[in-house]
C-alpha cells in the first residue's frame, strides 16, 4: 500500500514507497544490518536517511524496522514499556500507514517488535525481531567524545577506560552508579550500549532466541546480537552485577520480578507501583492475577489498540 | 484511582487537528499562497532552501507555510521529503565566475574589474521600522543596469594571478565526489564533504562559531575578499551524449574570504582562503560558513588547534540543526523507565548516607558517654 500526501500542490508531489524508504536505500540498510550480525555488538556506520519524524525520537530504529518489514509482518511498538505512549502510537500509526501492515500489542504475536527503552518481560521467542530505539551507540562516548578515538579503542579492545569509570563509581558511591544504559560485552568481544534500557532488562539479551537489532539514526549506526549470542553486563568479581529489585509486587496484576514504574497517586506522597509492560500486566490481569489496588474491578478486557487484528 | 494513560492515538490526532487550526491563524484572513511566501519572504525560503539541500522555492515556501514560519521545522519538512528522492548523479562544478551576478563585493579593493554592484542588500538602510509597510504601498521600480552580459572576475582570480593567495584546491577527478546524504560522517574529513556539511549548517551556529574566530578563538585575519550573489547555469554530464548540458539555474551566494598565512618552509608567504557557497541569497550564512572552513583547515595548514572552531569533529558533528533540534527536542519523550532506575538508586544511596550519618552519630554519642 501506498500512502499519499494529503495536500500536495500542482506537481504529483510525495509518493512514498511501501514503508517509506526506497528500495535502494532499504538494501544500504540491510546490507549494515548483515554486517552487524556478523559482527555481534559491532557498530557499523551507515548511512542514515533524513525521516519523518525527528532524530533522537526513533529515527534509527524505524529505518532498521523500514527495512526488514515486509507484508505479513506484525508490528509491535513499546515505548516505556508500554504500546501505549504517544511516540509508540505515532511509530505504530506511521508502519500502519506507510507499510499497510497488521500491528498488536500482543508481544507473543509480534514479529518486529520496535522498542525505546524497554524489553519486553514476555521471553521471546525465536523467529522474532527486537528492534531498538539508539540514541548515542558508542558506550565510550561519555569517557571520550571523539570518535576517531573511541574506534580506534574498540579495534585494539581497550576497554580499561569503562572499567576505571566503573570502579570509580564504586570509590565513590560503594556501588556501579550506572543504572540505565549499562554496559555489556558481546560475544567475548565488542563492549556495546545496550541502549538506555534500565539495566534490569540486560539479562534479557543474554542467549535470547530473538535476533535484536539497534539503530541510531542521527549517530548513523547500527549494530546487531544475534539469537543465542553471549551478552554480559560488565562488572568486577568483588561487585558482581545485578539488577534492579522492586520491594512490592505490581499494583495492578500483582507481577513480581518485574520492571515497575512508579506512579504518583497525590501530593501527599501517595505511590503506586505498576508494571512498565503494558502487555504483560494486561494479560496477567486477563489471567484473573489482582494487584493490592485493583481491588473488585472485573478482569481486564483486553482492548486492541488498532482496528487491525493481527494477521497471523 | 490509577488512570491508565490511555488514549494517546486520540490525543495525538486531537493535538494535530489544533496545529492545523492554529497553524491557518484567522480564518476570516485570507490564508497566505505559496507565491506569496516565495515572493516576499524569499530569505526565509532561501535558508530553508539551503539548510534543506533542496533548491526548490515552491516546496521551501510550502514548508514554511506548514511549518508556522518555524524555519528549522520548515528546513526538516524538506529534508524528510529530499531524503526520498532518487539520485541520478551529480552537476559538473558550477562555475562561479560565469555568475551573472546581481550583487558583487569586496572589501580589499576600492575598485575592481567589473565593480562593485550593491544589488538587494539590507546595508546602509537604517533599521527604522517602516509604518507604510503596514499597508502595500507603491514602489518605485527599480533603477537596473542593461545586462552586459560580461563575465564579472573573481577577486581571488586576481589575487591569484600574482600568487599572492594559495591556488584552488585543485580535485582528484579519480575520486568519486562526496556525498553526505549518502555515507556517514567520517573524520578526519575532505573539504567536499566539509563544504557540504557547512553550506547545509544551521546559519546560526556556524554565525556564532565565526564569531567566535574573530574575538581571538582561532584568529585568521580574514578579509572578505569578495562576495557575489546571482545565477549560475547548473551543468551534467550525460554519459550517452559524452558532453555536458544545462539542466536549470540556481542562485547562488558565494564568499571568498582571505586570511593571513606566514609561509612554511614549503610555502611562500601567501593569503590563504575561507570558502562559502550556499543556496539563495544568504550573505550572513556565506561569510559565517567561510570563515569556519578556514578556521577547519587548521591541522592541514599546520596550525595549533586551540579553539572550538577548529575542532573538525565538534563543529562537523553538532552544525546540522535538523539533528540537533531532533535530539535536543526527544528530551520531551517519557524517560520514565531510566527515571525510575535513577530515583531507585538515589533512595537507596540517600537511606545508606542517613544510616551511616544516625550510626556516626550514636557512636559519637557512645563515645563522649564513655568519656
Amino acid at each position: 500500500m501506498i500512502a499519499h500526501a494529503a495536500d500536495a500542490p500542482a506537481q504529483n508531489l510525495a509518493s512514498y514507497n511501501f514503508a517509506y524508504l526506497d528500495e535502494q536505500t532499504k538494501r544500504m540498510i540491510r546490507r549494515a544490518i548483515l554486517k552487524g550480525i556478523a559482527i555481534p555488538g559491532y557498530q557499523v556506520p551507515f548511512a542514515s536517511r533524513e525521516m519523518p519524524m525527528p532524530y533522537g525520537w526513533g529515527t534509527g530504529g524505524v529505518q532498521v524496522t523500514a527495512a526488514i518489514i515486509g507484508r505479513d509482518d506484525v508490528l509491535k511498538v513499546i515505548d516505556q514499556g508500554a504500546d501505549d505512549t504517544t511516540n509508540a502510537v505515532s511509530i505504530r500509526a506511521f508502519f500502519a500507514k506507510t507499510a499497510g501492515v497488521a500491528t498488536t500489542t500482543t508481544t507473543p504475536d509480534a514479529t518486529i517488535i520496535q522498542t525505546r527503552h524497554r524489553i519486553p518481560e514476555t521471553p521471546l521467542h525465536a523467529g522474532q525481531v527486537l528492534v531498538y530505539q539508539v540514541p548515542i551507540p558508542e558506550p565510550l562516548r561519555f569517557l571520550e567524545p571523539r570518535e576517531t578515538e573511541t574506534r580506534k579503542m574498540h579495534a585494539l579492545e581497550e576497554y580499561g577506560l569503562m572499567h576505571v569509570k566503573l570502579y570509580e563509581d564504586i570509590a565513590r558511591n560503594g556501588r556501579i552508579a550506572t543504572t540505565y544504559a549499562y554496559p555489556v560485552k558481546v560475544e567475548g568481544r565488542y563492549v556495546m550500549d545496550p541502549s538506555p534500557t534500565p539495566k534490569f532488562d540486560n539479562p534479557k539479551m543474554h542467549m535470547s532466541e530473538a535476533l535484536q537489532l539497534f539503530g541510531a539514526g542521527r549517530e548513523k549506526r547500527i549494530y546487531a546480537i544475534p539469537p543465542h549470542t553471549e551478552v554480559v553486563s560488565l562488572d568486577f568479581e568483588d561487585h558482581p552485577f545485578e539488577i534492579q529489585h522492586f520491594d512490592e509486587p505490581c499494583a495492578l496484576c500483582g507481577a513480581e520480578q518485574v520492571y515497575l514504574d512508579e506512579v504518583v497517586l497525590d501530593d501527599k506522597g501517595g505511590r503506586m507501583f505498576v508494571c512498565s509492560d503494558t502487555h504483560h500486566c494486561e494479560s496477567r490481569r486477563a489471567e484473573g492475577h489482582r494487584g493490592a489496588l485493583l481491588g473488585d474491578e472485573p478482569a481486564f478486557g483486553d482492548q486492541p489498540l488498532t482496528d487491525k487484528e493481527p494477521a497471523l | 484511582m490509577y488512570v491508565a494513560v490511555k488514549g494517546g492515538e486520540a490525543a495525538i490526532a486531537n493535538a494535530h487537528r489544533l496545529l492545523a487550526s492554529r497553524r491557518r491563524g484567522d480564518a476570516t484572513v485570507p490564508g497566505l499562497t505559496l507565491e506569496q511566501i516565495a515572493g516576499q519572504l524569499s530569505l526565509a525560503v532561501d535558508r530553508v532552501m539551503g539548510e534543506g539541500s533542496l533548491y526548490d522555492p515552491e516546496l521551501a515556501a510550502l514548508a514554511i507555510k506548514q511549518a508556522r514560519g518555524d524555519l528549522i521545522e520548515a528546513v526538516f519538512l524538506l529534508r524528510a521529503y529530499r531524503t526520498t528522492l532518487p539520485r541520478f548523479g551529480h552537476s559538473e562544478p558550477v562555475d562561479t565566475g560565469e555568475m551573472l551576478v546581481e550583487r558583487r563585493i569586496s572589501a580589499v579593493y576600492k575598485d575592481l574589474p567589473g565593480g562593485q554592484l550593491l544589488g538587494p542588500t539590507f546595508d546602509y538602510t537604517h533599521r527604522l521600522l517602516d509604518p507604510e509597510l503596514a499597508g502595500d504601498p507603491p514602489l518605485d521600480a527599480p533603477e537596473t543596469a542593461a545586462d552586459t552580459g560580461e563575465r564579472v572576475i573573481r577577486v581571488s582570480d586576481i589575487l591569484g594571478d600574482e600568487g599572492l593567495i594559495e591556488d584552488d584546491p585543485a580535485t582528484d577527478i579519480s575520486r568519486p565526489v562526496a556525498d553526505i546524504t549518502r555515507t556517514p560522517m567520517e573524520f578526519p574529513m575532505e573539504r567536499d564533504a566539509r563544504l557540504q556539511t557547512l553550506a547545509r549548517g544551521d546559519e546560526g551556529f556556524l554565525l556564532a562559531l565565526a564569531y567566535s574566530t574573530q574575538r581571538g578563538y582561532a584568529r585568521s585575519h580574514p578579509f572578505a575578499g569578495e562576495i557575489r550573489i546571482g545565477e549560475v547555469d547548473v551543468e551534467v554530464m550525460i554519459p550517452e551524449l559524452g558532453f555536458a548540458i544545462v539542466i536549470g539555474r540556481v542562485k547562488l551566494t558565494e564568499c571568498q574570504m582571505v586570511n593571513q598565512f606566514k609561509g612554511s618552509a614549503k610555502a611562500p608567504p601567501q593569503f590563504t582562503r575561507g570558502y562559502g557557497l550556499v543556496f539563495g541569497q544568504a550573505e550572513r550564512k556565506a561569510m559565517a560558513m567561510s570563515l569556519c572552513d578556514r578556521a577547519l583547515r587548521a591541522s592541514e595548514l599546520g596550525e595549533d588547534i586551540t579553539a572550538p572552531a577548529q575542532d573538525e569533529e565538534f563543529v562537523l558533528s553538532h552544525c546540522d540543526n535538523v539533528q540537533s533540534t531532533g535530539f535536543v527536542e526527544h528530551l520531551k519523550l517519557p524517560h520514565y523507565v531510566d527515571f525510575q532506575a535513577e530515583l531507585d538508586l538515589v533512595r537507596r544511596m540517600r537511606a545508606e548516607h542517613f544510616a551511616k550519618a544516625a550510626d556516626d552519630a550514636a557512636t559519637d554519642v557512645a563515645k563522649e558517654a564513655a568519656e
